[in-house]
């Protein structure tokens, strides 16, 4: 548990800047891609930034994420900047990655942000090699790898635990359950409920934190980064969480799915309420916060709309090296 | 037999075998770097066709070892570790196994650092042997050089002879970029000449085997074997072939084929995979859009018919080319 001296003002505060962040950031893409100006699709983790920021927290500046397609909030975590971000969303020359990779690809490496999967499950395999070269390499890193629900319901996942466990591998997995894989429900997609059974078949720890409670994240993810760091190898920690947003594109909150009675019931529970209830935020502070972060944002967006689109004559680079 | 390309007069050469020569080549790359390393399914004891044996006497457990059973994350591990400046040398016991880690082949390796927009290079070389082994049936027979070809982002090599297997092979260990390295079942086994002194092939550089005015034949893996037999039976009826190698596949040195059948005027392609979107069809296409005008006959492909590998011998020889296919499909040529 965070220890009582620690849970000061200010760490609540820095801790909501962050979901503010996650939050705002995400609700603009939506708002972006709803005006065509963002093309192709997103995924936004309007709902889920508890995990991303809990985690993120958990890390040091030298450790490393590999991630999903719904991977804007990790990626940020690492610090990725607003303006490269926002301009790889809207495709521009100017972007994290020069408008090649987009929302479900968009990584920062020189921060540690290695991985934006695009391919359900593909992650988890990458990050055993990450994990290898850092035991090899002794550098004292951590890999922390996040994937969602569905994605434990596939070979990869398996193969992976099963491996980084018998090697003892400096990484933490983190299953982001948001309870749904695409437009189903893990109840008709998992043979159990709780993701983080999974990990007595591989002894490792397995471990469920409140997805929506980003100290509740930071706690069980920090012990778990501790443990890996220490040499003893992986674990589990499952984040029970929900998307406030569809799936992607065009996708409704609830409807086809999921029903408004479980979405309100999740939305009570929104990560950013939660923590301002739990840190006395007032709603000045609240509101200086979330203003500076919508200036910030709002920076970023102009930069993006702004920013060229990327040469044609560069579409051959970056094939090979 | 003559080289366009290297210069191996003056080098002292001996007779190794193909298995042999590539494992020189990781010995000798693994001792130069210790970024590289070696992994795989009976690796450490170096099964199951002995490319790997003996390394971990050298090289120890941290650099030579064995996985589960799990090639997708065989290959994951590999563009995990490239990811971090590691060189792994992943081994796929079959290239059968190859549609078992296609993600992480296709989807990951050759493509994420286009995705990231150049942000990271993947350095890493997935040796897999493919072609006939004998009755091992189409699950452990298969010849998929062509499935890579459509991968941007990866390179593809298949040596055919010691020589070339041992040079590629140091070439793409050393390559800041994902490489498909197939070998041959067949070929482990067969010796040739390779020199002692240390070499590298560059990639996308054809060899030519043997030079003749009649003909090309473009030979891929153990069918250049076939075609240089083709090319002695060829040679009593008065046929004098150029035989030629691409070595790898991606790049292609397309150079070079259209260079010899602008002199030949003629072309056969063979391969042992299936006919159907092979090789050939690939180099086919080439010839058709950049030398037309040069053919004096169409072109012919020597291929494996389009079926699964059969585990019967006498059905499986029916189906794979082989010298007098080859022979045939010349002679064929001549006629037209």
């Amino acid at each position: 548990m965070i220890k009582k001296e620690k849970m000061t003002k200010q760490r609540f505060i820095h801790f909501y800047r962050k979901l503010s962040m996650v939050r705002q950031f995400e609700e603009k893409v939506d708002e972006l891609f709803r005006q065509g100006k963002i093309a192709g699709t997103v995924h936004t983790s309007v709902g889920q930034e508890a995990v991303a920021v809990g985690a993120g927290e958990a890390l040091e500046e030298k450790d490393l994420v590999v991630a999903t397609h719904r991977g804007h909030g990790h990626c940020l975590m690492r610090g990725a900047g607003l303006k490269p971000m926002m301009a790889e969303l809207l495709g521009k020359g100017t972007g994290l990655c020069k408008g090649k990779g987009g929302s479900m690809h968009i990584v920062d490496v020189r921060r540690g942000m290695l991985g934006a999967m695009g391919i359900v499950g593909a992650g988890l395999p990458i990050s055993v090699g990450v994990g290898w070269a850092i035991k090899r390499q002794k550098t004292g890193q951590v890999c922390a790898c996040f994937f969602g629900d569905n994605a434990s319901n596939g070979g990869p996942f398996h193969e992976a635990l099963n491996v980084s466990a018998l090697w003892k591998l400096p990484i933490v997995f983190i299953c982001e359950n948001n309870l749904y894989g695409l437009s189903v429900s893990v109840n008709k997609t998992s043979a159990v409920q709780d993701i983080a059974v999974r990990a007595t078949g591989y002894g490792i720890p397995g471990v469920i934190a409140d997805g929506m409670d980003v100290f509740a994240v930071h706690d069980v993810v920090k012990k778990a980064v501790d443990r890996a760091r220490g040499g003893a190898g992986p674990s589990l920690v499952e984040c029970k969480t929900y998307r406030f947003l569809g799936h992607s594109r065009g996708d409704p909150s609830y409807g086809p799915y999921r029903t408004k009675e479980e979405w309100e019931s999740w939305k009570k529970r929104d990560p950013l309420i939660l923590l301002r209830k739990r840190g006395n935020l007032t709603p000045e502070e609240v509101g200086k916060i979330e203003q500076e972060v919508s200036a910030e944002l709002s920076e970023a967006v102009l930069f993006a709309e702004q920013s060229p689109n990327p040469e044609i004559g560069d579409v051959l680079d970056d094939i090979f090296a | 037999m003559t080289s366009s390309h290297e210069r191996r007069d003056n080098l002292i050469m001996r007779e190794i075998k193909y298995a042999e020569a590539l494992r020189e080549a990781l010995a000798e790359e693994m001792r130069r770097d210790e970024r590289v390393f070696v992994f795989g399914e009976d690796v450490a004891l170096g099964y199951a066709f002995t490319v790997c044996k003996g390394l971990i006497d050298e090289f120890g457990p941290e650099r030579v070892f064995d996985t589960p059973i799990c090639e997708q994350t065989i290959i994951g591990t590999a563009v995990g570790a490239a990811m971090m400046g590691m060189r792994p040398v992943p081994e796929i016991q079959f290239c059968d196994l190859l549609p078992m880690c296609m993600d992480q082949i296709c989807n990951q390796a050759a493509k994420l650092r286009y995705m990231s927009g150049g942000q990271v290079s993947f350095p890493l070389v997935i040796r897999s042997p493919g072609g006939k082994w004998g009755s091992f049936a189409a699950q452990h027979s298969q010849t998929l050089d062509a499935w890579f070809m459509q991968v941007p982002g990866l390179k593809v090599a298949v040596p055919a002879t010691p020589y070339d297997a041992k040079g590629l092979l140091k070439t793409a260990i050393r390559d800041n970029n994902p490489v498909l390295f197939i070998e041959r079942k067949l070929l482990y086994q067969i010796p040739g000449p390779v020199p002692i002194e240390e070499y590298l092939i560059p990639f996308g550089e054809a060899r030519i085997h043997t030079e003749g005015r009649d003909v090309t034949i473009v030979a891929i893996g153990r069918m250049l074997s076939e075609a240089l037999e083709a090319f002695k039976l060829l040679e009593k009826d008065g046929i004098n072939a150029t035989v030629l190698d691409p070595r790898t596949l991606i790049p292609l040195d397309k150079n070079a084929i259209l260079e010899s059948v602008k002199l030949t005027h003629r072309l056969v392609i063979v391969e042992e995979g299936p006919k159907t979107g092979g090789v050939g069809a690939e180099i086919s296409a080439i010839i058709a859009e950049e030398a037309l005008d040069y053919l004096d006959s169409p072109i012919r492909r020597v291929a494996a018919l389009d079926t699964p590998i059969p585990f019967n011998k006498m059905l499986e020889d029916h189906i794979l080319p082989d010298r007098y296919k080859i022979v045939h499909a010349v002679k064929d040529l001549m006629s037209t």
